[in-house]
């Protein structure tokens, strides 16, 4: 319940058709394509509905860093449940701005005198996993990785930006199929 | 060299593992014998400039970017050579948000007596209520 199609084959799905533009339900409906294997997992969010919750994220990362009683927190490393297990790795970098490109509401007080700048945390790399999966930590350094190799270095992705690089794609899929494979639980679960 | 440094302080800090460095001493070292060496194989060495203790100075032995270089051409004879270093080491240092300036104080190729990188750090970070680590 909940659960919609993932996969047919092997095939992406996309609502009722495959990614070769075949009907589902007529694929599952003729028995001379059995056996079949299905994969069902939760919807995939939209891009909208993930920019949303990334960004509701990011408030409640810097609220959880602006608690911490010392100085410096890394904030919000691991958020646990019954069900799952988020898990979050900020980089130390980041980009610097001028404070008044962010004041623009306020375009009088925007000195040019003033060289104060906002200081922007950098990005932030989310995982979400099985609650009793190991070896989070590694993955997120090994995404890191893969993020500066296939993504800082194509010259046609800039910067904060979302990241639409076919081999950081290829190779974020790869690094997550051997971190499943190395859990507790086999692949596809 | 700014736009290539502002990119590869990630690539560094993905694959060096270091952890925050407490003073400037300790990033002009964290430079020289760690990002120096995994990107271009070399160590220069630090030496601390000023009494403030924000200025210090890169002394490369070897430099393999003029490695096939043996001299500039005379109608190029004020070209800093390998300013993309200093670039790199600006653009770096600010997306880790310490701004500083980066320079060459003296270079070989131009006839001093040896390659010299000075940075000048500037201003401590500010807003402290508005920095993450």
């Amino acid at each position: 319940v909940g659960h919609a199609v993932l996969a047919i084959n092997g095939t992406e799905v996309n609502g009722r058709f495959t990614a070769d533009g075949k009907d589902v339900l007529e694929f599952l409906g003729n028995p001379a394509n059995y056996p079949v294997s299905i994969r069902f997992g939760r919807h995939r969010l939209s891009s909208n509905e993930k920019l949303m919750l990334a960004s509701m994220f990011h408030s409640l990362f810097a609220i959880g860093s602006q608690l911490s009683p010392e100085v410096g927190s890394s904030g919000i490393e691991m958020l646990e449940t019954d069900t799952f297990k988020l898990h979050c790795f900020q980089t130390l970098t980041g980009t610097v701005r001028p404070r008044a490109l962010l004041c623009f509401a306020r375009a009088v007080c925007a000195r040019p005198s003033s060289r104060s700048c906002i200081v922007a945390p950098g990005i932030k790399f989310m995982v979400l996993a099985d609650p009793r999966q190991t070896g989070i930590d590694a993955l997120l350094r090994k995404i890191y990785e893969i993020y500066s190799d296939y993504a800082l270095k194509n010259p046609f992705y800039s910067l904060e930006m979302p990241i639409r690089c076919e081999l950081f794609d290829q190779n974020l899929k790869l690094a997550l199929e051997v971190a499943e494979k190395a859990g507790p639980f086999g692949p596809g679960s | 060299g700014y736009s290539i440094g502002i990119r590869l302080i990630d690539d560094f800090l993905a694959r060096s593992d270091v952890k925050k460095c407490r003073s400037y001493s300790e990033t002009a070292d964290m430079i020289a014998q760690v990002a120096f060496k995994m990107y271009l194989g070399v160590t220069p060495s630090v030496s601390c400039r000023s009494a403030a203790g924000n200025e210090f100075s890169l002394i490369l032995d070897k430099n393999p970017l003029v490695d096939f270089v043996e001299e500039l051409p005379a109608e190029r004879a004020s070209l800093w050579y390998c300013n993309l270093l200093c670039g790199v080491i600006r653009g770096a240092l600010e997306m880790v948000h310490l701004a500083a300036e980066v320079t060459f104080l003296q270079d070989r190729l131009k006839g001093d007596a040896m390659t010299e990188i000075g940075i000048t750090f500037l201003r401590k970070p500010e807003d402290r209520k508005h920095k993450r680590n």
